[in-house]
């Protein structure tokens, strides 16, 4: 995003006014899109000519690893805008997403680990990509165990925002980890040189399921983050009365005396 | 029907994938809905003079 773009939508209040006006058109979509994947996962896809049916499991797991990534870039992008421009947006955006993030990334294990017992006749390995993808899980967890550490919050947010930006490394560990190891789990089949090898039957459904996450995933950090900033501006007004009342009386003492 | 949902016997790996989905997708939007609507009842609460917080 290019610095002056970054402004613009850094101010709260612009913030505000462009999530009010995507929002329900995130949530259609949100709907829409998850009606077509499902149908185009569970009913209108063939199953796998090796895998059988386990392949549907395909159209959960890749579209929640790929946010889970897709999240974990946004929340060490806001960390590093936090800690270079010092600007509160930031912070919000960052703390807004992480638990969004973090869920997909449970998901992506849970359904990877429910598609390996059939598959690779092991629910868990420890493998480079299975591995770096727990850490994934955990950096979100510590992510938020920062956030929440400390009796000042600016100090949390500082230190969150510090392990998020170390983390990034993670994510092109997370994405080669299957080129530079060896690795029971499959190779890069859609994002590489020479165009995706897997059927369009089920590209289909696995973008339309990967488009619908991407939506949901800016549906709700954008709740979550009117809503953060809604908590900041009622927290706002309620120091600002007894402030104000306090520097009154203060002033009315020494004038008095 | 009942063969389709036994999904050429992997029904027990490919059903709770799904499950898990729906359970952490709609889990999150509920929490995030109910905290933008507490966010914003407060507000206007307080806009409009009434005690909205909790009794301690």
């Amino acid at each position: 995003m290019s610095g002056s773009a970054f402004h613009r939508f850094a101010n709260p209040r612009r913030f505000l006014r462009l999530a009010d006006a995507t929002m329900p058109w995130l949530a259609g979509l949100t709907v829409l899109g998850f009606a077509v994947g499902l149908y185009l996962a569970l009913w209108a896809s063939p199953p796998d000519y090796q895998q059988g049916e386990t392949v549907r499991i395909m159209y959960v797991h890749v579209p929640a690893a790929w946010i889970a990534m897709f999240a974990y870039c946004w929340v060490g992008a806001a960390s590093a805008a936090s800690l270079i421009w010092r600007h509160p947006l930031a912070d919000v955006a960052a703390e807004a997403a992480a638990p969004v993030g973090a869920a997909f990334t449970l998901l992506a294990l849970v359904s990877g680990s429910l598609w390996g017992r059939p598959m690779w006749g092991a629910y868990w390995v420890w493998d480079a990509r299975l591995t770096s993808f727990l850490l994934l899980f955990f950096l979100y967890l510590g992510h938020w165990a920062l956030l929440n550490a400390f009796d000042d919050p600016q100090r949390g947010r500082r230190s969150a925002a510090i392990l998020a930006v170390v983390g990034l490394i993670n994510v092109p560990i997370i994405k080669f980890s299957v080129d530079w190891w060896n690795t029971l789990h499959q190779p890069e089949s859609v994002f590489k040189m020479g165009g995706p090898s897997i059927d369009p039957s089920m590209l289909r459904p696995l973008f339309v399921m990967a488009l619908s996450c991407q939506v949901y995933f800016f549906l709700v950090t954008f709740m979550r983050m009117k809503a953060m900033l809604l908590e900041a501006r009622r927290q706002n007004a309620l120091y600002r009365v007894p402030r104000a009342q306090a520097v009154a009386r203060r002033t009315a003492e020494s004038g008095r005396a | 029907m009942s063969s389709y949902f036994a999904m050429g016997g992997y029904a027990v790996f490919i059903w709770p994938s799904y499950a898990l989905a729906v359970v952490l997708l709609v889990g999150a939007f509920v929490l995030a809905a109910r905290r933008l609507d507490a966010a914003t009842r407060a507000l206007e609460g307080d806009e409009a003079g009434e005690d909205t917080d909790p009794a301690p």
